[in-house]
C-alpha cells in the first residue's frame, strides 16, 4: 500500500487538565478529500491546528509525506491554511494577498506575476488583482484565501469550516467548486465541518469525532448506511430507532424481534453499531421505508401504523408515522410523485420495509 | 429631547466647558493688561511679545523634546506590553498588568515626589531626561490601553495565515501585524505627546533649571502684567491641540477606511 500522506499516531494533546485529543490514530491518503466531522469542541479544530503546526501535541506523533513533524513549525510545514474568517489581509490588495506566500520564492517578479495570475484564474477570480482586498464579498475571499493558500503548492491543504460563513446557495455552489478544484490540483484536502451534509457531498473519506475521539473513520456510504454506534448514527442525517431483542445468533446470522415491525433476520455486517448505553435497537434511515398506494403490493415485508405529522418539502414529503405497536412514530421520507396526493395526518397507512436496510445496535 | 430642560442643561454644560477657552483668544487679542470686560481694542502686541522672550522659547523647546521623547518611549514599551497581555499565557499576567496600568490611578504628586527623592538619593542632576522618566511612566498606562484594544481587535488568524505562509515571527509582526495596528500605535503617540506637553506636577519636581512650558506658564502668572501673554500663548495652543487632534482622527479614519474595517468612534 501508499504511503499515507498524512499518519496520525497515539496523537494526544492536554491544554492544561482539559484532554482534547484522546489518542488520535489515523491514516490520510494522497490526494483524499478528507473531513473531520463532528460537534462543536469535538476537537476536530484542534486536530487540524496539530496537523498545520500551530500547536504542539502532548504525546504521539504526526508524520507528513513519511516525516515525522516534531519540532517542525507551521511555517515550514508543506500544508497551508484556509482559516475560517479567511485571514485575508485587509490592507492588501488581491494580488498582494494571493502573491504573499511567493515573498521569499527567488524567481523573478514576473514569473512570480504569472504565479499569481494562474491562482486567481484557477479560483475564478481574473481580473480582480488590482481590487482592494476589503471591498470583495464573502464568497470571493473565500477564493482569494484558496489561491493564497494554493500558490505555494503545498501536499496538503487544510480547510478550517471554510463555507460556515456563506449563505445556503453560495456554499452549495462552493462546495461543487471545491470539489472540482480538488479534483483539479490534485492535493489533499483535509476539510474541518460541523456540518454532515457538507461532509457526505464533498468527502472521499470522513472521520467522526466525539470528545476527543475518532468515532468511526470510513468513506460517506458506509457511515450513513452502517454506522457503527447509535451516536454516529444520530449525528449523520436522520436514523430511526426501534426497540429490539436477538432471538438468536447462528454463523453470519442474526434473528431479531423488533417492535413495529416484527421478526426479521439480518446478516452479521448488519450489526457493526454500539448501542451506547440505550439498549439494544435497530435502526433504519428514513427512506428506507415506503407508505403503499392502494392496491400496491409491498417487495418484501409490510406492517401498519397511522400517520401524525406531515412536513412537506417541495420535492419530498416527511411523515411521523406510529407503527401499530410501538409508542414513538419513525420518521418516513417519501418523494413526491404526480399523481399522489399528500397523506392527511390520521390516515392509516400500510408500511413496506425490508430486513436489508436495518442497522442493529447492540 | 422632548423635556426642555434637558436642553437646558445640555447648552450650560457646553458653556461651562467651553467658555473660558472662548475667552483665551478674546483676551489675547485685547489691547489692554487687565483681564476684565469692557474689551478695549484689538492688539496683536501680545503675540508679537511671545517671540522677544527667550526663556519661553527654551520651555518650549525643552516640552517638545520632552513630549516627543516620552511619547515614542511609552509607545514603545506600551506595544511591547499590549502585544505580550493581548497575544500571550503566562505566570502572575493579572498581577503583572495590574501594576504595570497602576501609575493611571496613582496620585502624580506621590510619583513626583518619591522619584525625587530616589534621583537626589543616587545623586543624579535634574534634568530634561528626568522629566522624560516621570512622563514615561505616567504616559505607558495609556498607551497600553490604547494599543491593547487595538491588538486585541485585530484578528489572530491574520498573524498564523503570514506565519503559514513561511514567514517568520518577526516578519509576521512587521508586515501584518504593525501595519493593522498603525492607527493605534499613532493614537498612543498623540495621547502621550498631549499628556506630557501639559503635565505639570512631574515636570515641576524633576525639570531642575530646565522648566518645561506649563512650568514656564506658572512661573509667569506671578506678574500680572504677563496675563495677556499667556494667553496668546494659550491661543496658540489650542489652536495646535485642535490641528493636532485633526490631523489624527483624519488618519485614523483613512486608516479604518483603507482596511475595511467599522468605524467604532474616536475622537471627533
Amino acid at each position: 500500500m501508499n504511503q499515507p500522506m498524512i499518519a496520525l499516531r497515539d496523537v494526544q494533546k492536554y491544554y492544561g487538565d482539559y484532554h482534547a485529543l484522546r489518542g488520535i490514530t489515523a491514516d490520510i491518503r494522497p490526494g483524499e478529500f478528507f473531513s473531520l466531522l463532528g460537534p462543536s469542541g469535538c476537537g476536530k479544530t484542534t486536530l487540524l491546528r496539530v496537523i498545520a503546526g500551530f500547536e504542539d501535541i502532548s504525546s504521539g506523533s504526526v508524520l507528513i509525506d513519511g516525516k515525522n513533524m516534531e519540532g517542525v513549525p507551521a511555517n515550514r510545514r508543506p500544508t497551508n491554511m484556509v482559516f475560517q474568517s479567511y485571514a485575508i489581509f485587509p490592507h492588501l490588495s488581491v494580488e498582494q494577498n494571493v502573491g504573499f506566500g511567493l515573498r521569499r520564492d527567488p524567481r523573478p517578479a514576473a514569473e512570480k506575476a504569472k504565479a499569481v495570475a494562474e491562482a486567481l484564474e484557477m479560483v475564478g477570480l481574473t481580473g480582480f488583482g488590482k481590487r482592494a482586498a476589503h471591498a470583495l464579498s464573502g464568497g470571493q475571499r473565500q477564493r482569494v484565501a484558496l489561491a493564497r493558500a494554493l500558490i505555494l503548492k503545498p501536499k496538503v491543504l487544510l480547510l478550517d469550516e471554510p463555507l460556515s460563513a456563506l449563505d445556503k446557495k453560495m456554499r452549495e455552489q462552493m462546495q461543487v467548486e471545491l470539489i472540482k478544484l480538488q479534483r483539479q490540483v490534485g492535493i489533499t484536502f483535509i476539510l474541518v465541518t460541523h456540518d454532515q451534509e457538507e461532509a457526505l457531498v464533498m468527502s472521499d473519506r470522513i472521520a467522526v469525532m466525539f470528545e476527543g475521539e475518532i468515532a468511526q473513520l470510513d468513506d460517506p456510504e458506509t457511515l450513513y448506511r452502517r454506522p457503527k454506534s447509535r451516536r454516529v448514527a444520530d449525528f449523520i442525517g436522520v436514523m430511526n430507532f426501534l426497540p429490539a431483542s436477538i432471538l438468536q445468533e447462528t454463523g453470519d446470522k442474526i434473528e431479531v424481534d423488533v417492535a413495529g415491525l416484527g421478526r426479521a433476520e439480518i446478516s452479521i455486517a448488519q450489526a457493526p453499531g454500539k448501542a451506547s448505553g440505550e439498549g439494544t435497537s435497530v435502526g433504519f434511515r428514513p427512506e428506507t421505508l415506503t407508505i403503499l398506494y392502494e392496491g400496491q403490493n409491498a417487495p418484501d415485508r409490510e406492517t401498519e401504523g397511522t400517520v401524525e405529522e406531515v412536513v412537506y418539502y417541495g420535492d419530498m414529503t416527511y411523515y411521523d408515522v406510529r407503527l401499530d405497536g410501538v409508542e414513538k412514530p419513525v420518521r418516513i421520507s417519501m418523494r413526491n410523485v404526480f399523481g399522489r396526493p399528500v397523506l392527511d395526518i390520521g390516515t392509516r397507512a400500510r408500511v413496506a420495509w425490508s430486513s436489508g436496510a436495518l442497522v442493529l445496535f447492540r | 429631547m422632548r423635556l426642555p430642560g434637558l436642553r437646558i442643561y445640555a447648552i450650560a454644560y457646553l458653556i461651562f466647558l467651553y467658555a473660558p477657552i472662548a475667552l483665551l483668544p478674546l483676551f489675547a487679542f485685547n489691547d489692554g493688561t487687565i483681564i476684565a470686560f469692557p474689551l478695549r481694542g484689538f492688539t496683536l502686541d501680545w503675540f508679537a511679545e511671545l517671540l522677544t522672550l527667550p526663556p519661553l522659547h527654551s520651555a518650549v523647546k525643552n516640552s517638545l523634546i520632552i513630549a516627543v521623547s516620552s511619547s515614542i518611549l511609552a509607545t514603545a514599551f506600551g506595544i511591547f506590553a499590549a502585544r505580550a497581555s493581548s497575544r500571550y499565557e503566562f505566570p502572575a499576567k493579572t498581577g503583572i498588568m495590574g501594576l504595570i496600568m497602576l501609575p493611571l490611578v496613582l496620585p502624580e504628586i506621590i510619583v513626583a515626589v518619591s522619584l525625587l527623592v530616589v534621583l537626589l538619593g543616587i545623586g543624579i542632576n535634574l534634568a530634561s531626561w528626568t522629566v522624560i522618566l516621570g512622563h514615561v511612566l505616567i504616559c505607558t498606562p495609556f498607551s497600553i490601553a490604547i494599543l491593547n484594544s487595538a491588538f486585541l481587535s485585530l484578528d489572530k488568524s491574520l498573524e498564523e495565515a503570514a506565519y503559514d505562509l513561511g514567514e517568520t515571527k518577526f516578519s509576521t509582526f512587521r508586515l501584518i501585524t504593525l501595519p493593522l495596528v498603525m492607527p493605534g500605535i499613532i493614537s498612543s503617540l498623540l495621547i502621550s505627546f498631549t499628556i506630557s506637553l501639559d503635565e505639570f506636577i512631574i515636570a515641576f519636581f524633576l525639570s531642575g533649571a530646565e522648566p518645561t512650558l506649563p512650568v514656564y506658564i506658572w512661573s509667569q502668572l506671578r506678574f500680572p502684567a504677563k496675563v495677556p501673554v499667556i494667553m496668546a500663548l494659550g491661543t496658540i495652543l489650542v489652536v495646535m491641540s485642535i490641528t493636532l487632534l485633526a490631523i489624527a482622527e483624519y488618519f485614523r479614519r483613512r486608516g479604518i477606511a483603507r482596511t475595511g474595517g467599522k468605524d467604532t468612534g474616536g475622537f471627533l
